[in-house]
């Protein structure tokens, strides 16, 4: 019997939570990581490694590990600084694994990469003299003014390739590792004067098609956008959504043209329309989107979902999970056709992910 | 030798690592050195690179606060407090 685990990365720490291959009983473990900010903990499905990035308000940034599934965990931040010291790194608040190369984004933005299952860091990049660098290498947009790496994705047939998210600038792609990069934001909208012709864009989730490479989905501030070539150009597939606005996506690991996203009010609140709980499915690449509600709380529900917060299994028939920014976790075991709450009263969420175990 | 007090905090992070000790050391920064000799990776949970010791974390040596570079004497108390930092 196969066991599905899933990480909740959270403000009072990491959570494990384990059912089996059904996926309709939950157990919960936690809180692990001392109960640090965890803000992305993510599954090395090559080692069984869990790894968290934290950042503690007294004990500064680290990188914990689990090779017993939360079981024991140690922490490491050693390289993980910035030589410059007009450089400051505030925050670490994104991971992906490739190939035994675990990297971690940060704020102010840079990369981060370990080759040594997260025992030592080196700077990987800061994507220096890319379009829109000046700005985040400027002072007075550092940290705490959000302009960090808020998302990385990787290419599991190519460890030097991946795609990173520098927060209110843009997305961009290096195929060498991260020594080069190449911004790919074109045919995106930003509903604001912007400086440079790549970039300005307010990227919020990036999500690549297990099924096909080159398809691509992006949640950005202002639309829901989809890609047929890697994230090279990008057509608007907003339509037909209660909202422009989210962060929140995962793609079917079967199905090119399935997609789910989570849309939210886009003001101050940030959370679902009318206080009812919905995730939206498209299943023709963006053409129409279905809303989706079926065991969603349908009234005062006024709960937001963050980027790194909602996940798909890899199963036949494939489960998804969300967690909110009021720590309820909810799953879906049929493809996203109804959904149950798994876990009610954790910290507010940062991160979900999952890994199904033979 | 300097009498040393360290946050709870610190404890679930390094394996063996007490919460008072005695330690031979000139400076703050001394003292912290010779923690992480024995406790690897401890500085950079007390002190961010510059070095300078993190914001909300706060040292005090005979109830005075102090840096990095404050003498420690042969009797000198050291409190090292995980400062308030919301809830």
């Amino acid at each position: 019997m196969s066991r599905t685990v899933l990480l909740i990365g959270t403000r009072k720490g990491c959570f494990v939570l384990e059912s089996d291959g059904d996926r309709r009983d939950w157990s919960t473990r936690g809180p692990f990581c001392e109960g640090w900010p965890v803000y992305h903990a993510v599954f090395d499905g090559s080692t069984g490694t869990i790894f968290a990035a934290a950042a503690s308000e007294w004990h500064g940034s680290a990188v914990w590990r689990s090779t017993d599934l939360g079981e024991t965990w140690t922490h490491s931040s050693e390289g993980l600084a910035y030589d410059d010291a007009s450089k400051k790194l505030s925050k670490v608040s994104t991971l992906s694994v490739a190939d035994g190369r675990i990297r971690v984004g940060v704020e102010m933005p840079g990369i981060f990469e370990s080759r040594d299952n997260g025992d030592t860091w080196s700077l990987l990049t800061t994507l220096e003299g890319q379009p829109g660098s000046e700005l985040w290498d400027d002072p007075a947009n550092q940290p705490p003014g959000h302009l960090g790496i808020s998302g990385l994705t990787s290419d599991p047939d190519d460890a030097d390739r991946f795609w990173a998210i520098v927060q209110g600038i843009g997305a961009f792609e290096t195929i060498d590792g991260g020594s080069t990069w190449t911004p790919r934001n074109r045919g995106l909208r930003a509903d604001w004067p912007r400086e440079h012709e790549e970039v300005g864009f307010c990227v919020h989730k990036l999500v690549r098609s297990r099924a096909d490479g080159d398809r691509m989905y992006q949640q950005n501030h202002v639309g829901m956008h989809r890609s047929d070539d890697a994230g090279k150009s990008w057509t608007e597939i907003t339509e037909g959504l209660p909202t422009e606005f989210g962060f929140a996506a995962a793609a079917h690991p079967h199905d090119r043209d399935t997609f789910f996203v989570i849309p939210l009010d886009p003001g101050h609140g940030r959370t679902m329309p009318d206080g009812r709980a919905a995730v939206w499915r498209t299943q023709d690449a963006g053409s129409s989107w279905r809303r989706i509600d079926r065991g969603l709380p349908q009234s005062d529900a006024h709960i937001g979902v963050l980027r790194q917060a909602m996940a798909g299994d890899t199963s036949d028939v494939p489960g998804y999970y969300f967690g909110t920014s009021t720590g309820q976790v909810f799953a879906s075991a049929d493809d996203g056709e109804s959904w149950a709450e798994i876990a009610s009263y954790l910290p507010p969420i940062s991160s979900v992910d999952v890994a199904i175990l033979d | 030798m300097a009498d040393v007090h360290l946050p709870t905090t610190l404890m679930p992070l390094f394996t063996g690592l007490p919460r008072r000790l005695d330690l031979d050391a000139e400076t703050v920064d001394d003292a912290i050195g010779k923690l992480d000799a024995q406790w690897p990776g401890l500085r950079d949970r007390l002190c961010e690179p510059g070095p300078t010791i993190r914001m909300h974390i706060h040292v005090y040596v005979d109830g005075e606060r102090s840096q990095l570079e404050t003498p420690l004497e042969a009797r000198s108390r050291v409190d090292v407090i995980a400062a308030i930092s919301g809830g």
